[in-house]
Protein backbone atom coordinates (compact mmCIF):
# COMPACT_ATOMS: atom_id res chain seq x y z
CA UNK A 1 0.00 0.00 0.00
CA UNK A 2 1.21 3.48 -0.77
CA UNK A 3 2.10 5.24 2.18
CA UNK A 4 1.23 8.24 3.56
CA UNK A 5 4.75 11.22 3.44
CA UNK A 6 5.21 13.12 5.65
CA UNK A 7 7.65 15.89 4.02
CA UNK A 8 9.33 18.64 5.96
CA UNK A 9 9.61 22.31 4.21
CA UNK A 10 12.45 23.96 3.71
CA UNK A 11 11.60 28.15 3.38
CA UNK A 12 15.00 29.42 2.03
CA UNK A 13 15.90 32.70 1.28
CA UNK A 14 19.98 33.33 0.44
CA UNK A 15 21.48 31.20 2.69
CA UNK A 16 19.23 30.94 6.00
CA UNK A 17 15.91 29.26 6.52
CA UNK A 18 13.08 31.70 6.84
CA UNK A 19 9.50 31.41 8.94
CA UNK A 20 6.79 33.97 8.65
CA UNK A 21 3.09 33.79 9.07
CA UNK A 22 0.41 34.25 6.22
CA UNK A 23 3.57 34.54 3.91
CA UNK A 24 4.68 37.79 5.73
CA UNK A 25 7.15 38.73 8.41
CA UNK A 26 9.74 36.26 7.36
CA UNK A 27 12.84 35.89 10.15
CA UNK A 28 15.48 33.75 9.88
CA UNK A 29 15.27 30.66 11.96
CA UNK A 30 18.59 28.32 10.93
CA UNK A 31 20.64 27.04 8.34
CA UNK A 32 19.57 24.98 5.37
CA UNK A 33 22.66 23.12 5.42
CA UNK A 34 22.10 21.90 8.71
CA UNK A 35 18.58 21.20 8.57
CA UNK A 36 18.79 19.21 5.28
CA UNK A 37 21.79 16.91 7.30
CA UNK A 38 19.79 16.32 10.46
CA UNK A 39 16.26 15.33 8.26
CA UNK A 40 18.41 12.85 6.25
CA UNK A 41 19.87 11.42 9.02
CA UNK A 42 16.42 10.82 10.51
CA UNK A 43 15.71 9.18 7.09
CA UNK A 44 12.56 11.22 6.40
CA UNK A 45 10.06 10.06 3.71
CA UNK A 46 11.02 13.49 1.59
CA UNK A 47 12.36 16.95 1.55
CA UNK A 48 11.24 19.93 -0.33
CA UNK A 49 13.14 23.30 -0.09
CA UNK A 50 11.57 26.36 -1.62
CA UNK A 51 13.02 29.45 -2.32
CA UNK A 52 10.69 32.02 -1.33
CA UNK A 53 12.73 34.69 -2.84
CA UNK A 54 13.49 33.60 -6.25
CA UNK A 55 10.77 34.58 -8.40
CA UNK A 56 10.79 38.23 -6.94
CA UNK A 57 14.32 38.40 -7.46
CA UNK A 58 13.84 36.88 -10.92
CA UNK A 59 16.60 34.60 -10.43
CA UNK A 60 16.84 29.98 -9.68
CA UNK A 61 18.09 29.04 -6.37
CA UNK A 62 21.64 28.97 -6.10
CA UNK A 63 22.85 25.87 -8.05
CA UNK A 64 25.75 25.55 -6.21
CA UNK A 65 24.03 25.29 -2.49
CA UNK A 66 21.39 23.38 -3.83
CA UNK A 67 24.13 21.05 -5.19
CA UNK A 68 26.04 20.71 -1.82
CA UNK A 69 22.64 20.42 0.03
CA UNK A 70 21.94 17.70 -2.36
CA UNK A 71 25.54 15.92 -1.78
CA UNK A 72 23.88 15.15 1.80
CA UNK A 73 20.36 14.30 1.01
CA UNK A 74 19.72 10.65 0.77
CA UNK A 75 16.01 11.48 0.88
CA UNK A 76 13.85 12.20 -2.02
CA UNK A 77 14.44 15.70 -3.07
CA UNK A 78 11.91 18.79 -4.22
CA UNK A 79 13.22 22.02 -4.72
CA UNK A 80 11.44 25.38 -5.90
CA UNK A 81 11.43 28.46 -6.50
CA UNK A 82 11.74 31.34 -9.24
CA UNK A 83 11.71 28.58 -12.22
CA UNK A 84 11.07 29.73 -15.54
CA UNK A 85 12.53 27.59 -18.11
CA UNK A 86 13.29 24.13 -19.09
CA UNK A 87 16.76 25.15 -18.85
CA UNK A 88 15.97 26.13 -15.29
CA UNK A 89 14.98 22.75 -14.59
CA UNK A 90 17.39 21.08 -16.45
CA UNK A 91 20.38 22.61 -14.32
CA UNK A 92 18.34 21.92 -10.37
CA UNK A 93 18.02 18.18 -11.36
CA UNK A 94 21.93 18.03 -12.43
CA UNK A 95 22.38 19.66 -9.29
CA UNK A 96 20.60 16.74 -7.36
CA UNK A 97 17.45 17.91 -7.54
CA UNK A 98 14.89 15.29 -7.75
CA UNK A 99 11.38 17.04 -8.83
CA UNK A 100 11.17 20.60 -9.41
CA UNK A 101 8.46 22.77 -7.92
CA UNK A 102 7.00 25.49 -10.07
CA UNK A 103 4.28 28.07 -8.69
CA UNK A 104 4.37 31.55 -10.64
CA UNK A 105 5.23 30.08 -14.05
CA UNK A 106 2.91 27.17 -13.30
CA UNK A 107 -0.12 30.13 -13.44
CA UNK A 108 1.91 32.53 -16.03
CA UNK A 109 3.49 30.72 -18.66
CA UNK A 110 1.92 27.00 -18.40
CA UNK A 111 3.26 25.40 -21.21
CA UNK A 112 6.56 24.92 -18.50
CA UNK A 113 4.29 22.22 -16.64
CA UNK A 114 4.23 20.41 -20.21
CA UNK A 115 7.49 20.86 -21.29
CA UNK A 116 8.42 19.24 -18.02
CA UNK A 117 6.30 16.71 -18.10
CA UNK A 118 7.07 15.88 -21.87
CA UNK A 119 11.01 15.95 -21.08
CA UNK A 120 11.10 14.48 -17.59
CA UNK A 121 7.98 12.82 -17.19
CA UNK A 122 5.19 13.32 -14.77
CA UNK A 123 6.81 12.76 -11.38
CA UNK A 124 9.04 15.19 -11.67
CA UNK A 125 7.05 18.16 -11.87
CA UNK A 126 5.22 19.22 -8.87
CA UNK A 127 3.22 22.57 -8.91
CA UNK A 128 2.74 24.39 -5.81
CA UNK A 129 -0.50 26.13 -5.41
CA UNK A 130 -0.96 28.95 -3.04
CA UNK A 131 -4.23 29.67 -2.39
CA UNK A 132 -6.38 32.92 0.17
CA UNK A 133 -9.97 32.74 0.79
CA UNK A 134 -11.61 35.57 -0.63
CA UNK A 135 -14.36 37.65 1.27
CA UNK A 136 -17.27 35.57 -0.54
CA UNK A 137 -16.23 32.10 0.75
CA UNK A 138 -14.25 30.84 -2.09
CA UNK A 139 -10.84 30.73 -3.25
CA UNK A 140 -7.92 32.22 -5.05
CA UNK A 141 -4.50 31.22 -6.54
CA UNK A 142 -1.85 33.63 -5.81
CA UNK A 143 1.29 33.95 -7.25
CA UNK A 144 4.86 35.45 -6.43
CA UNK A 145 5.16 34.33 -3.13
CA UNK A 146 1.50 34.74 -2.48
CA UNK A 147 1.78 38.68 -3.45
CA UNK A 148 -0.12 38.59 -7.16
CA UNK A 149 -3.87 37.53 -7.49
CA UNK A 150 -4.35 35.46 -10.26
CA UNK A 151 -8.30 35.70 -10.63
CA UNK A 152 -8.59 31.79 -10.64
CA UNK A 153 -9.89 29.04 -8.24
CA UNK A 154 -7.49 26.62 -6.82
CA UNK A 155 -9.64 24.03 -8.76
CA UNK A 156 -9.69 25.04 -11.96
CA UNK A 157 -5.97 25.57 -11.85
CA UNK A 158 -5.69 22.67 -10.15
CA UNK A 159 -6.81 20.93 -13.20
CA UNK A 160 -5.70 22.59 -15.76
CA UNK A 161 -1.71 21.81 -14.25
CA UNK A 162 -3.05 17.97 -14.10
CA UNK A 163 -4.07 18.48 -18.17
CA UNK A 164 -0.56 19.35 -18.34
CA UNK A 165 1.19 16.56 -17.06
CA UNK A 166 1.35 17.70 -13.41
CA UNK A 167 2.26 14.96 -11.26
CA UNK A 168 1.30 16.35 -7.88
CA UNK A 169 0.32 19.25 -6.50
CA UNK A 170 1.76 21.03 -3.26
CA UNK A 171 -1.23 22.73 -2.14
CA UNK A 172 -0.72 25.59 0.47
CA UNK A 173 -2.81 27.85 2.58
CA UNK A 174 -1.07 31.55 2.42
CA UNK A 175 -3.51 32.59 5.98
CA UNK A 176 -2.28 29.61 7.84
CA UNK A 177 1.34 29.53 6.72
CA UNK A 178 3.35 30.03 9.83
CA UNK A 179 -0.08 30.16 12.30
CA UNK A 180 0.51 26.67 13.20
CA UNK A 181 -3.22 26.45 13.64
CA UNK A 182 -4.36 23.67 11.41
CA UNK A 183 -4.38 22.82 7.49
CA UNK A 184 -7.26 24.80 5.36
CA UNK A 185 -9.17 21.49 4.97
CA UNK A 186 -11.80 22.58 2.93
CA UNK A 187 -9.41 24.13 0.67
CA UNK A 188 -7.66 20.65 0.46
CA UNK A 189 -10.93 19.07 -0.07
CA UNK A 190 -12.31 21.05 -3.40
CA UNK A 191 -9.10 20.63 -4.46
CA UNK A 192 -7.95 16.61 -4.08
CA UNK A 193 -11.93 15.87 -5.18
CA UNK A 194 -10.71 17.84 -8.29
CA UNK A 195 -8.06 15.78 -9.36
CA UNK A 196 -6.49 12.45 -9.76
CA UNK A 197 -3.10 13.40 -8.92
CA UNK A 198 -2.06 13.33 -5.43
CA UNK A 199 -2.40 16.31 -3.27
CA UNK A 200 0.29 17.46 -0.95
CA UNK A 201 -1.14 19.67 2.23
CA UNK A 202 0.69 22.38 3.21
CA UNK A 203 0.32 25.88 5.44
CA UNK A 204 -0.98 26.00 8.97
CA UNK A 205 0.29 22.37 10.80
CA UNK A 206 0.81 22.70 14.24
CA UNK A 207 0.09 19.71 15.46
CA UNK A 208 -0.08 15.46 14.50
CA UNK A 209 -3.71 15.54 14.80
CA UNK A 210 -3.60 18.45 11.99
CA UNK A 211 -2.09 16.24 9.92
CA UNK A 212 -4.97 13.41 10.85
CA UNK A 213 -7.60 15.54 9.94
CA UNK A 214 -6.57 17.09 6.41
CA UNK A 215 -5.29 13.44 5.28
CA UNK A 216 -8.98 12.20 6.33
CA UNK A 217 -11.57 15.30 5.68
CA UNK A 218 -9.03 17.13 3.68
CA UNK A 219 -8.38 13.67 1.45
CA UNK A 220 -4.72 14.91 0.69
CA UNK A 221 -1.92 12.20 0.41
CA UNK A 222 0.57 13.79 2.04
CA UNK A 223 1.37 16.27 4.85
CA UNK A 224 3.82 19.17 4.59
CA UNK A 225 4.63 21.11 7.86
CA UNK A 226 7.44 23.58 7.67
CA UNK A 227 7.59 25.75 11.26
CA UNK A 228 5.80 23.07 13.40
CA UNK A 229 9.21 21.04 12.76
CA UNK A 230 11.33 24.54 13.36
CA UNK A 231 10.17 25.11 16.28
CA UNK A 232 8.46 22.87 18.39
CA UNK A 233 9.88 19.48 19.71
CA UNK A 234 7.73 17.52 17.35
CA UNK A 235 9.68 15.37 15.11
CA UNK A 236 8.70 13.71 11.52
CA UNK A 237 9.32 10.11 13.00
CA UNK A 238 6.78 10.71 16.04
CA UNK A 239 4.45 12.30 13.49
CA UNK A 240 4.33 9.10 11.89
CA UNK A 241 4.35 6.98 15.00
CA UNK A 242 0.84 9.44 15.78
CA UNK A 243 -0.50 8.42 11.85
CA UNK A 244 0.42 4.57 12.34
CA UNK A 245 -1.52 4.62 15.91
CA UNK A 246 -4.30 5.80 14.05
CA UNK A 247 -4.96 4.02 11.78
CA UNK A 248 -2.86 5.36 8.46
CA UNK A 249 -0.77 3.24 6.40
CA UNK A 250 3.08 5.18 6.94
CA UNK A 251 6.43 3.86 6.36
CA UNK A 252 8.47 3.33 10.05
CA UNK B 1 36.63 -2.57 -6.20
CA UNK B 2 34.15 -2.26 -8.87
CA UNK B 3 33.89 -0.05 -11.33
CA UNK B 4 30.60 1.45 -12.21
CA UNK B 5 29.80 3.36 -15.35
CA UNK B 6 26.80 5.28 -14.80
CA UNK B 7 25.64 5.64 -18.07
CA UNK B 8 24.68 9.41 -18.80
CA UNK B 9 22.33 10.11 -21.22
CA UNK B 10 20.99 13.98 -20.37
CA UNK B 11 17.54 13.63 -18.85
CA UNK B 12 18.46 13.27 -15.44
CA UNK B 13 19.88 13.92 -11.82
CA UNK B 14 23.04 10.70 -11.70
CA UNK B 15 24.59 12.47 -8.61
CA UNK B 16 22.86 10.48 -5.86
CA UNK B 17 23.36 7.19 -7.92
CA UNK B 18 26.78 7.99 -8.01
CA UNK B 19 26.74 8.99 -4.45
CA UNK B 20 24.82 5.81 -3.50
CA UNK B 21 27.45 3.65 -5.84
CA UNK B 22 30.49 5.35 -3.41
CA UNK B 23 28.51 4.51 0.17
CA UNK B 24 28.12 1.11 -0.87
CA UNK B 25 31.78 0.80 -1.88
CA UNK B 26 31.67 1.35 -5.82
CA UNK B 27 33.92 3.14 -7.84
CA UNK B 28 31.23 5.45 -9.38
CA UNK B 29 31.84 6.71 -13.07
CA UNK B 30 29.10 9.04 -14.69
CA UNK B 31 29.77 8.78 -18.65
CA UNK B 32 28.01 8.67 -21.98
CA UNK B 33 31.47 7.41 -23.11
CA UNK B 34 31.87 3.46 -24.64
CA UNK B 35 35.25 3.35 -23.12
CA UNK B 36 33.98 3.59 -19.61
CA UNK B 37 30.92 1.05 -20.48
CA UNK B 38 33.92 -1.70 -22.12
CA UNK B 39 36.20 -0.87 -19.03
CA UNK B 40 33.33 -0.94 -16.42
CA UNK B 41 33.08 -4.37 -13.86
CA UNK B 42 29.19 -3.15 -13.34
CA UNK B 43 26.78 -0.72 -15.31
CA UNK B 44 24.09 1.04 -14.10
CA UNK B 45 21.26 3.05 -16.38
CA UNK B 46 19.38 5.17 -13.77
CA UNK B 47 16.57 7.39 -14.88
CA UNK B 48 13.51 9.65 -14.80
CA UNK B 49 12.05 10.84 -17.94
CA UNK B 50 10.20 10.03 -21.10
CA UNK B 51 11.06 6.58 -22.83
CA UNK B 52 11.32 7.70 -26.48
CA UNK B 53 13.52 10.44 -25.51
CA UNK B 54 15.40 8.22 -23.24
CA UNK B 55 16.04 5.94 -26.37
CA UNK B 56 16.73 8.27 -28.76
CA UNK B 57 19.40 10.10 -26.50
CA UNK B 58 20.88 6.41 -26.16
CA UNK B 59 20.46 5.78 -29.86
CA UNK B 60 22.29 8.83 -30.70
CA UNK B 61 25.11 8.50 -28.95
CA UNK B 62 25.90 4.94 -29.77
CA UNK B 63 25.05 3.85 -26.14
CA UNK B 64 22.80 1.03 -26.95
CA UNK B 65 25.01 -0.85 -28.84
CA UNK B 66 27.84 -1.06 -26.31
CA UNK B 67 25.75 -1.78 -23.87
CA UNK B 68 23.99 -4.83 -25.45
CA UNK B 69 27.30 -6.04 -26.45
CA UNK B 70 28.47 -6.02 -22.80
CA UNK B 71 25.54 -6.76 -21.52
CA UNK B 72 24.35 -9.73 -23.37
CA UNK B 73 27.50 -11.03 -24.97
CA UNK B 74 29.65 -10.08 -22.12
CA UNK B 75 27.54 -10.69 -18.90
CA UNK B 76 28.58 -7.18 -17.60
CA UNK B 77 26.26 -7.66 -14.47
CA UNK B 78 23.47 -4.42 -15.19
CA UNK B 79 21.50 -2.74 -13.14
CA UNK B 80 17.82 -0.14 -14.38
CA UNK B 81 16.85 1.97 -12.63
CA UNK B 82 12.78 3.53 -12.61
CA UNK B 83 12.91 4.86 -16.19
CA UNK B 84 16.14 2.85 -16.47
CA UNK B 85 14.52 -0.93 -15.65
CA UNK B 86 11.97 -0.10 -18.98
CA UNK B 87 14.53 0.59 -20.83
CA UNK B 88 15.22 -2.62 -20.53
CA UNK B 89 12.21 -3.69 -22.15
CA UNK B 90 11.57 -5.22 -25.84
CA UNK B 91 8.76 -1.97 -26.20
CA UNK B 92 7.83 1.24 -24.63
CA UNK B 93 5.09 3.03 -24.59
CA UNK B 94 4.90 6.75 -23.06
CA UNK B 95 3.75 9.15 -25.44
CA UNK B 96 4.15 6.99 -28.58
CA UNK B 97 6.05 3.42 -29.52
CA UNK B 98 9.23 2.84 -28.97
CA UNK B 99 11.83 0.30 -28.73
CA UNK B 100 14.12 -0.58 -26.15
CA UNK B 101 17.14 -2.46 -25.31
CA UNK B 102 15.36 -5.74 -25.31
CA UNK B 103 17.15 -7.27 -22.23
CA UNK B 104 14.30 -8.67 -20.94
CA UNK B 105 11.32 -9.40 -23.06
CA UNK B 106 8.21 -7.48 -21.95
CA UNK B 107 6.61 -4.15 -22.69
CA UNK B 108 5.37 -0.90 -21.08
CA UNK B 109 2.55 -0.06 -20.33
CA UNK B 110 0.64 2.96 -18.28
CA UNK B 111 0.08 1.52 -14.78
CA UNK B 112 -3.84 1.44 -14.15
CA UNK B 113 -5.30 2.95 -11.18
CA UNK B 114 -7.70 1.18 -8.84
CA UNK B 115 -10.20 2.35 -6.67
CA UNK B 116 -8.80 5.46 -4.56
CA UNK B 117 -5.47 5.45 -6.01
CA UNK B 118 -4.14 8.02 -7.97
CA UNK B 119 -1.69 8.23 -10.95
CA UNK B 120 1.74 8.76 -11.06
CA UNK B 121 2.37 6.81 -8.28
CA UNK B 122 4.60 8.80 -6.12
CA UNK B 123 5.72 7.66 -2.21
CA UNK B 124 6.93 5.03 -0.63
CA UNK B 125 5.13 1.24 -1.09
CA UNK B 126 6.24 -1.95 -0.32
CA UNK B 127 8.10 -4.94 -2.39
CA UNK B 128 6.80 -8.41 -2.08
CA UNK B 129 9.26 -11.14 -2.78
CA UNK B 130 8.34 -14.33 -5.52
CA UNK B 131 10.85 -15.72 -5.29
CA UNK B 132 14.73 -15.91 -4.39
CA UNK B 133 17.69 -14.32 -6.25
CA UNK B 134 21.03 -13.00 -4.84
CA UNK B 135 19.60 -9.10 -5.44
CA UNK B 136 17.45 -9.32 -2.63
CA UNK B 137 19.83 -10.60 0.23
CA UNK B 138 19.36 -8.94 3.36
CA UNK B 139 16.10 -7.43 2.03
CA UNK B 140 13.31 -8.07 4.18
CA UNK B 141 10.06 -9.10 1.73
CA UNK B 142 7.64 -6.07 2.25
CA UNK B 143 9.99 -3.47 2.75
CA UNK B 144 9.44 0.11 1.78
CA UNK B 145 10.91 1.79 -1.56
CA UNK B 146 10.46 5.10 -2.69
CA UNK B 147 8.83 5.09 -6.29
CA UNK B 148 7.93 7.99 -8.52
CA UNK B 149 6.44 6.55 -12.00
CA UNK B 150 3.10 6.40 -14.07
CA UNK B 151 4.42 3.60 -16.29
CA UNK B 152 4.94 -0.18 -15.59
CA UNK B 153 7.24 -2.99 -16.77
CA UNK B 154 4.84 -6.28 -17.82
CA UNK B 155 7.46 -9.08 -18.73
CA UNK B 156 7.16 -11.90 -20.96
CA UNK B 157 7.73 -14.89 -18.50
CA UNK B 158 6.64 -14.71 -15.18
CA UNK B 159 10.46 -16.10 -13.73
CA UNK B 160 11.83 -12.89 -14.60
CA UNK B 161 10.07 -10.62 -12.07
CA UNK B 162 11.39 -11.38 -8.87
CA UNK B 163 8.89 -8.92 -6.71
CA UNK B 164 5.60 -7.07 -7.10
CA UNK B 165 4.11 -3.62 -5.34
CA UNK B 166 0.51 -3.56 -4.45
CA UNK B 167 -0.61 -0.83 -6.65
CA UNK B 168 -2.52 -0.30 -9.99
CA UNK B 169 -3.96 -4.15 -9.41
CA UNK B 170 0.21 -4.76 -8.16
CA UNK B 171 3.02 -4.46 -11.26
CA UNK B 172 6.53 -6.03 -10.47
CA UNK B 173 8.86 -3.68 -8.87
CA UNK B 174 11.74 -5.91 -8.67
CA UNK B 175 12.78 -7.84 -11.81
CA UNK B 176 16.31 -9.78 -12.51
CA UNK B 177 17.58 -12.46 -14.87
CA UNK B 178 20.85 -14.07 -13.60
CA UNK B 179 23.16 -10.77 -13.40
CA UNK B 180 20.83 -8.40 -15.05
CA UNK B 181 18.20 -6.77 -12.52
CA UNK B 182 16.20 -4.14 -11.95
CA UNK B 183 13.77 -2.04 -9.67
CA UNK B 184 10.97 0.73 -10.67
CA UNK B 185 11.26 2.35 -7.86
CA UNK B 186 14.85 4.36 -6.53
CA UNK B 187 17.11 2.42 -4.23
CA UNK B 188 19.89 5.45 -4.20
CA UNK B 189 16.63 7.04 -2.46
CA UNK B 190 15.37 4.56 -0.55
CA UNK B 191 18.03 4.50 2.35
CA UNK B 192 18.79 1.15 4.23
CA UNK B 193 16.94 -1.24 2.09
CA UNK B 194 18.10 0.19 -1.12
CA UNK B 195 21.43 0.29 -0.19
CA UNK B 196 21.54 -3.07 0.55
CA UNK B 197 20.26 -3.65 -2.88
CA UNK B 198 23.07 -1.40 -4.45
CA UNK B 199 26.02 -3.49 -2.45
CA UNK B 200 24.25 -7.35 -3.77
CA UNK B 201 24.49 -5.55 -6.89
CA UNK B 202 28.40 -4.66 -6.91
CA UNK B 203 28.80 -8.05 -5.01
CA UNK B 204 27.58 -9.76 -8.52
CA UNK B 205 30.47 -11.10 -10.64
Amino acid sequence: MLKIRVIPTLLWKGQGLMKGEGFNSWRLVGSAQQAVKVFCMREVDELVLLDIAATSESRLPDVEIVDELADDCFVPFSVGGGIRTLEDVTRLLRAGADKVVVNTAAVERSAIVREIAASFGSQCAVVSIDAKRNPNGGYEVFTHCGTKATGLTPVEHAKRVEALGAGEILLTSVERDGTMTGYDVELTRQVADAVKILVIAAGGCGTYAHMAEVLTDGRASAVAASAMFQFTQQTPKEAKQYLHDHGFPVRI
Amino acid sequence: MSFVAIIDYGLCNMDSVARAVKKCGGSPVITKEVNDIDAATHVILPGVGAFPDAMRNIRAAGLDIALKRRVLEEHVPFLGICLGMQLMAAMGEEGEKAEGLGFIEGEVTLLRPQKDERIPHIGWNQAEHVREHPFLKDVPSGSDFYFVHSYRFNPVHQEDVLATTPYGGGFPSIIGRGTIVGTQFHPEKSQKHGFQLISNFLSFR
